[in-house]
């Protein structure tokens, strides 16, 4: 495959050719903040927090959805940059309810982490505080949309690595939400394999095992590159 | 059929028309008959049989004639001179048939000939509006319908119909004005087994219908187009995307599709040639961001309309990852005229980078409102006073919409700017697809902000976060400025946020909803301030009836809730 150079951030880095800048700059240590991005899943570019400066756009751009170009010249990080990251994260803390102290996934979030991370301390905008459901008529799992931030992770894995395509979205703009089937209870969805490959992708404690208290909901993404790799090497055996 | 058939058939229909003794057009686009045109021809008809002149005369039912706020009109060709009739009534449209047949047409009701709406256009695009029957082919071969397409198949490579159409500087009429020729040569030279020729008919703005008006009233003129860029391009299969609103639209073009191939004109071997070309009608179901090319796209390929981030651009990885030229419904509506008549023809309109014409559809506070198509470079001025006949009941220019959310509004003083892609940014508005709204002084320009921003807000697809999140803030901050409850840091906060979603947003959608803001901020600050700090609109349109949380304990004597437990 041939290799090509480019730039970031003033370091001379090599990448494969077809590699997203998001690739090349984890191979290379570079830390971006993502939040609808998972490796292994398709690159969606909604949650805008991975956008990079390259040299010669009038526009930043996702990180995970551009492709490198020899010679790029790609800037992760400036002032504007980081207010924009910070300002997307306060526009996601107020479109529905994160109050991280009662939520299952305290301390094991990533939104929260990111905002930890990215120095986002208070939200200047109106809460929306949306009146949205949960939905706990699944056997084993419950989904709250209080604190869906709609990355679609759950949508991704359940169609392109379980091949069930059980989650999906309803609506548009602001009254987006994800549903299992058309719309129907998860209990009833008929097309629900029960593997809990969503709940291990959510970032957030929007899906969560049932019986979690406060804090207890930790959730492990990591499990996707092995199923992957596994399946690409025909590693599995009976 | 090849070309002799298609010249013949012209010749014919020629000869038809000219052995009628009169032949009335009658305005049968949607503002018509809501004005009362079905009523019109039904009386027409019934005179007709009645006193048996069908041997004689024609009624067409035509597409829109322009003017639509003097409809139903109805127009007659006497001795080479043409009257068109506005406000016709049923009775009124009888006496203009017997009349006219006797050889003395009735001057009452009939527009001046010299009235500076007619006078002021230069008509390429809607050259055969108010002419031709949409549902009839032969009506169009009839004015040179597919004869560019007969002339190019035959006499012209690919290559030079690509260099033709850069020659005579046609820009992209969907809002962009991308250079049309740049984009046809890239689709041309993107090397691929297969590629895709789409017209985008998802005109969303509000108040704009000039797309539906093309489709409505020369259905063959865009088939021609389509056609003529698949050619250039090297694409077999068409899409024409019309939106789920406008179901005459589709009727029509369903209709021309199934004659052109009747006719040879779409299809295999199109015109006797070794060209293929099947056009397919898509209708969308009431999603704005569909206009955007890259949602257009997943909807046609049956998928949910959202858009996906460029580049790549169609050109290179388009429909089913092929590449695909995306053209606006009135860009295809430009190629026929400029390969019947020479780049060098249509390039003498307009200005140096500007060329050819553009379709306005002019309404809001003017007399004459309706569809107009002028050369590029005419002075917004010309277009309100002249052609839209000024302000009615003596209203005070006070500001024109255009490009309508994406765009903004241009005050004043800025009347004689000439209407070019490059002028109206630099007046940080647009051109857009061609919507013009004029407002008068009892326009209140936060309120219009915020009707835009609504507009945007409803019609946002959700994918990504600036917009679906950005756009319901702004909309309550704007919200916030009209109700009374706003303070001077909420329009800092607003001004942050426009720069935030202008700039993060995925689609074009996200990227220009901040415009009207930051547009009318830019003129009007005024306006927002005084909403602000003297609780009052200068328009007398808001009711600022709200007071800003921080100050309630000064205003608790006032309000109302304490009031009631006094």
């Amino acid at each position: 495959m041939p290799v090509i150079t480019l730039t970031i951030d003033e370091e001379l880095v090599s990448a494969r050719a077809g590699q997203s800048i998001l690739e090349a700059c984890r191979d290379h240590e570079i830390k971006i903040p993502t939040l609808c991005h998972l490796d292994g899943l398709s690159a969606r570019g909604g949650c805008r927090l991975c956008l990079v400066a390259v040299a010669g756009s009038p526009r930043l751009l996702p990180a995970c959805t551009t492709a490198v170009q020899e010679n790029m010249v790609v800037t992760t990080s400036n002032e504007k940059i980081e207010r924009y990251r910070r300002m997307i994260l306060e526009l996601t803390f107020a479109e529905r309810n994160h109050t991280c102290a009662v939520c299952v996934s305290n301390e094991n979030c990533e939104l929260q982490t990111l905002a930890a991370e990215l120095g986002m301390d208070h939200v200047r905008y109106d809460y929306l505080n949306p009146d949205l459901p949960l939905d706990t008529s699944h056997e084993r799992y419950g989904v709250d949309h209080n604190r869906c931030l709609l990355c679609l992770r759950c949508v991704r894995v359940c169609d392109e690595v379980e091949g069930a395509h059980t989650w999906d979205v309803k609506g548009r703009g602001i009254k987006s939400q994800v549903i299992t089937d058309l719309n129907r209870p998860w209990g009833a969805s008929e097309s629900c394999t029960e593997c809990g490959k969503c709940v291990e992708v959510c970032p957030t404690g929007a899906l969560f095992t049932k019986g979690s208290a406060v804090a207890e909901m930790k959730k492990e993404a990591s499990f996707l590159r092995r199923i992957l790799d596994g399946r690409e090497k025909r590693q599995w055996r009976r | 059929m090849n070309l002799t058939a298609l010249t013949e058939l012209a010749e014919q229909e020629l000869q038809r028309q000219q052995d009628l003794k009169l032949r009335l057009f009658l305005c049968y686009s949607t503002p018509c008959i809501s004005a009362g045109a079905e009523a019109v021809k039904v009386a027409l008809e019934e005179l007709i049989k009645e006193q048996d002149l069908a041997a004689q005369l024609e009624v067409v039912a035509t597409g829109c004639m322009g003017p639509c706020s003097r409809g139903p009109l109805l127009r007659i060709v006497v001795a080479g001179e043409e009257r068109t009739y506005e406000k016709v009534t049923p009775e009124q449209a009888c006496e203009i048939l017997l009349h006219g047949l006797a050889g003395n047409p009735i001057e009452t009701g009939a527009l001046p000939a010299d009235i500076p709406f007619f006078a002021r256009q230069t008509k390429i695009v809607l050259g055969n509006n108010g002419w031709i029957d949409p549902g009839k082919i032969e009506h169009s071969i009839a004015r040179d319908g597919y004869a560019a397409l007969a002339y190019v198949l035959h006499e012209m490579s690919p290559e030079e119909v690509c260099n033709e159409i850069k020659k005579s500087g046609l820009r992209g009429r969907g809002g962009g004005g991308y250079p049309a020729g740049v984009k046809w040569n890239l689709v041309r030279k993107s090397p691929a087994e297969r590629k895709y020729v789409v017209a985008n008919g998802d005109e969303g703005d509000p108040g704009a219908y000039m797309d539906r008006t093309i489709m409505e009233s020369d259905p063959h003129r865009v088939l021609e187009g389509m056609a003529i860029a698949g050619y250039a391009v090297g694409a077999e299969q068409g899409y024409i995307y019309v939106r789920g609103e406008y179901p005459l639209a589709a009727a029509r073009l369903t209709k021309a599709i199934r004659d052109a191939e009747r006719c040879g004109l779409l299809g295999s071997r199109v015109l006797d040639s070794s060209f293929n070309f099947r056009i397919d009608l898509r209708v969308g179901a009431g999603a704005f961001v569909c206009g955007e090319e890259t949602a257009l796209m997943t909807s046609i390929m049956g998928r949910r309309g959202q858009p996906v981030p460029r580049p790549p651009y169609p050109a290179q990885s388009g429909l089913w990852g092929y590449p695909t030229l995306i053209n606006n419904v009135e860009s295809f509506a430009n190629v026929a005229p400029i390969l019947h008549r020479g780049a060098d023809w249509f390039a003498g309109f307009g200005t140096e980078k500007s060329k050819g014409t553009k379709v306005f559809a002019l309404c809001g506070e003017v007399v004459n409102s309706g569809l107009i198509e002028v050369p590029m470079g005419i002075s917004l001025r010309d277009i309100v006073f002249e052609i839209g006949g000024g302000l009615p009941d003596g209203g005070q220019f006070k500001a024109a919409q255009t490009g309508g959310p994406s765009g903004g509004c241009i005050p004043a003083e800025y009347l004689d700017t000439p209407v070019d892609y490059e002028s109206l940014k630099e007046l940080g508005s647009i051109m857009g697809s061609g919507g013009l709204i004029v407002m008068n002084e009892t326009s209140c320009m936060p309120d219009v902000a915020k009707f835009f921003m609504e507009f945007c807000m409803d019609e946002s697809c959700g994918k990504c976060v600036p917009c679906r999140v950005g756009t319901v803030e702004m909309y309550e901050l704007l919200k916030r400025i009209t109700d009374g409850s706003a303070m001077l840091g909420d329009l800092e906060t607003l001004e942050e946020l426009c720069g935030l979603v202008q700039e993060t947003s995925l689609c074009g959608l996200g990227m220009t909803a901040p415009n009207p803001v930051l547009n009318t901020l830019k003129y009007y600050r005024a306006e927002y301030l005084a909403h602000i700090e003297e609780n009052c609109c200068p328009a007398g349109v808001c009711q600022l009836d709200q007071v800003p949380l921080l100050k309630l304990p000064e205003h608790a004597a006032e309000l109302a809730i304490f009031k009631e437990e006094n």
